[in-house]
């Protein structure tokens, strides 16, 4: 019988309390670990999306949804650009790449994003099985897209109107699957790429003649707003059979030649043109202050079950010692020294908060990893399972932490016991 | 042996007990008697050294407990004392059996396993070496008790009013039982005790007065 199993076994007679302070430690460290896994995915998730792209160039609006559309796929676009902005950008420069995203449509929940096959090259994406798409109508799906679908080369689709499921159809057009990407982890495992033109030709179809020529850039007449509600954000109207000039886009994802250009690029593109200039890694950043909010009154609340717990523990073992202060008198009587005391009650607590902060950890990656199943918007979250950081390190470091404080006070009166007097109390 | 020697033991200003001089050699049976209030549980804790004296020596096992820094004096008890408090008082989260061991550990001393289960057929409950405290007998837990105070060999075993809820087969029994261990263990024992049945028991007695003042032996 050691001074740690005779701590267990005071533990183990306790059975309610000591379910109760594990339980609360569990849920405080769990709720922690949730924050801690969620946050650091999503910020990888965010940075690999982003990767790779210096700037997004799209009609004047918020920057902020400019990102969230052209980059995460995840917002309306604030309106159209020309076309002609394209090859006006290709020629600034600093600019090293310019890749078109023409958006609107979706197919099952997916985006469809009309653009040049060189976007799969940004994305670092490979082809899987079949061929790059070379021709209007044709499809090149990413891997989410293959599994969700169960779509391979040859398969048709329709597409449908807006970026959410529920859109009217575009059923006289059908796309045909020509080649699915190897996963990469990144948007484009989410999204179906199709040439520019056939978004084009799907929206001719469907609006048919009569709309204006879209003017050249930077004229401040080129941009075109989108509709408030999202369906066929801005793509679907003034858009006219003729020449690519007279086309237009959505936005235009840019990489710089230089860092120099990331000094004058943004302004010049502001400044002498109606289009904006957003940067990823700048919204990002505000995005995630806003997210961190949120983030942090989670935290907060982690925090204040932990407290709790350390405090129930407090109560538990203050309890405790007045329960067994005959018990300790006796311990000393056998040749226990004060310091042993010390540790049998530090054991104890230090166990409880050690059990908590164990089983909150185990019960944070679970939830994470549910999540992460039961949401396919947040399946990244599922690979972020059951890969303990440093964080948690922290998050257990603090649990053991307040299990020491707890156990201070009554371990401090159990080393100043006075024996004989309690004995003699009998 | 030990030996008291000028001993007094005061709170505050009020005298809890004084000895003048008790000696005591090994082997011997002692009765420490006196009433209710007299000092006998407080005699015997300081023979333990788990209370030192206002004024006086205390020489046990040939240690001045003066001597003794208090962690040294702590693991030397738990070697050198086998104490069977008044009420019993077994750790109740453990078992029996670990109860023996707890007492072990606690001096410092080698886990002997063998040991605690010779002590606990001796005092017949070697059955019950799995059971919690909780679930014993009055008259078994008064044995492990015993087994426990003497599982470390001590050099002096003290009882504190063994008898005090037993009839008188069960007190001859439980007198019987720490006599024949502290022979076992060739220690010194002293039972302290205000019971009548006791005295005739025991070979030797040493009476503490009823007001704390100068003792007398008997």
């Amino acid at each position: 019988m050691t001074l740690a199993g005779l701590a267990f076994a005071y533990a183990r007679r306790r059975p309610l309390s000591t379910v109760l302070v594990v339980a609360l430690a569990a849920l405080g460290v769990a709720i922690a670990t949730l924050t801690l896994v969620v946050s650091a995915a999503l910020e990888r998730r965010l940075a690999s999306d982003a990767r790779g792209i210096d700037l997004v160039v799209g009609a004047k609006g918020s920057p902020l949804q400019l990102v969230l559309a052209g980059v995460y796929h995840v917002d309306v676009p604030p309106g159209n650009i020309p076309h002609a902005s394209l090859a006006w950008l290709r020629a600034r420069p600093g600019v090293a790449g310019a890749w078109p995203l023409a958006l609107g449509d979706s197919v099952r929940g997916f985006r469809i994003v009309g653009t040049e096959p060189a976007l799969a090259e940004l994305y670092g994406a490979s082809l899987a099985a079949g061929a790059m798409f070379d021709a209007p109508m044709q499809a090149v799906i990413g891997d989410d897209v293959a599994r969700m679908t169960g779509w391979a080369p040859g398969a048709a689709f329709a597409g449908t109107h807006g970026l959410a499921e529920g859109g009217g159809e575009h059923g006289e057009n059908a796309y045909t699957v020509v080649g699915v990407l190897a996963p990469t982890g990144r948007v484009v495992d989410r999204l179906v790429l199709t040439p520019v033109e056939s978004v084009w030709d799907v929206h001719e179809h469907h609006a048919g003649a009569g709309r204006a020529a879209s003017p050249a850039p930077p004229d401040a007449q080129a941009t075109r707003r989108s509709s408030a509600d999202g369906v066929h954000d801005g793509h679907d109207r003034d858009e006219n059979a003729g020449d690519d000039a007279d086309r237009e886009l959505t936005m235009i994802l840019v990489r710089y030649a230089s860092p120099l250009a990331a000094a004058s690029l943004p302004r010049e593109i502001n400044e002498s043109s109606a289009l904006v200039a957003a940067s990823p890694a700048f919204e990002t950043a505000r995005l995630f202050t806003v997210f961190g909010v949120g983030l942090d009154l989670l935290r907060v609340f982690a925090a204040v079950l932990v407290g709790a717990a350390a405090l129930l523990l407090f109560v538990a073992l203050a309890q405790a010692l007045e329960e067994r202060r005959y018990d300790l008198a006796i311990l000393r009587a056998l040749g226990a020294r004060p310091r042993d005391l010390v540790f049998v009650l530090l054991a104890e607590s230090l166990a409880l908060a050690a059990g908590g902060a164990v089983l909150g950890i185990v019960l944070g990656h679970a939830a994470v990893a549910s999540i992460g199943a039961w949401l396919p918007a947040a399946a990244p979250l599922a690979g972020a399972a059951w890969r303990p950081g440093a964080g948690e390190a922290v998050v257990v470091a603090l649990a053991l932490a307040g299990g020491i404080l707890a156990a201070c006070w009554p371990a401090w009166r159990a080393s100043r016991l006075d024996v004989a007097a309690t004995l003699a109390e009998g | 042996m030990f030996e008291l020697a000028g001993i007094e033991k005061r709170h505050g200003a009020a005298l809890a007990v004084a000895v003048a001089s008790w000696r005591a050699e090994s082997g011997e049976a002692w009765l420490l008697a006196g009433p209710s209030g007299s000092g006998k549980s407080t005699v015997l804790h300081l023979i333990a050294g788990l209370t030192p004296p206002t004024a006086g020596r205390i020489v046990v096992a040939n240690r001045d407990l003066a001597s003794l820094a208090p962690g040294e004096r702590d693991r030397w008890r738990g070697r050198t004392v086998g104490l069977v408090p008044q009420r019993l008082h077994l750790i109740g989260a453990v078992s029996v059996a670990d109860n023996l061991r707890l007492a072990q550990r606690l001096a410092g001393l080698e886990r002997d396993d063998a040991r605690v289960v010779a002590l606990l057929e001796a005092v017949q409950v070697a059955d019950l070496m799995h059971r919690r405290p909780g679930e014993l007998s009055q008259g078994q837990a008064q044995r492990v008790a015993i087994a426990r105070a003497v599982v470390n060999r001590p050099a002096v075993l003290l009882a504190d009013e063994p008898t005090a809820s037993l009839d008188d087969e069960h007190a001859a029994a439980a007198l019987e039982l720490l006599r024949a261990q502290a022979l076992e263990a060739g220690a010194t024992l002293v039972v302290a005790s205000h019971d009548a049945r006791v005295r005739p028991l025991l070979p030797h007695a040493f009476v503490l007065p009823a007001h704390a003042a100068a003792p007398r032996p008997a």
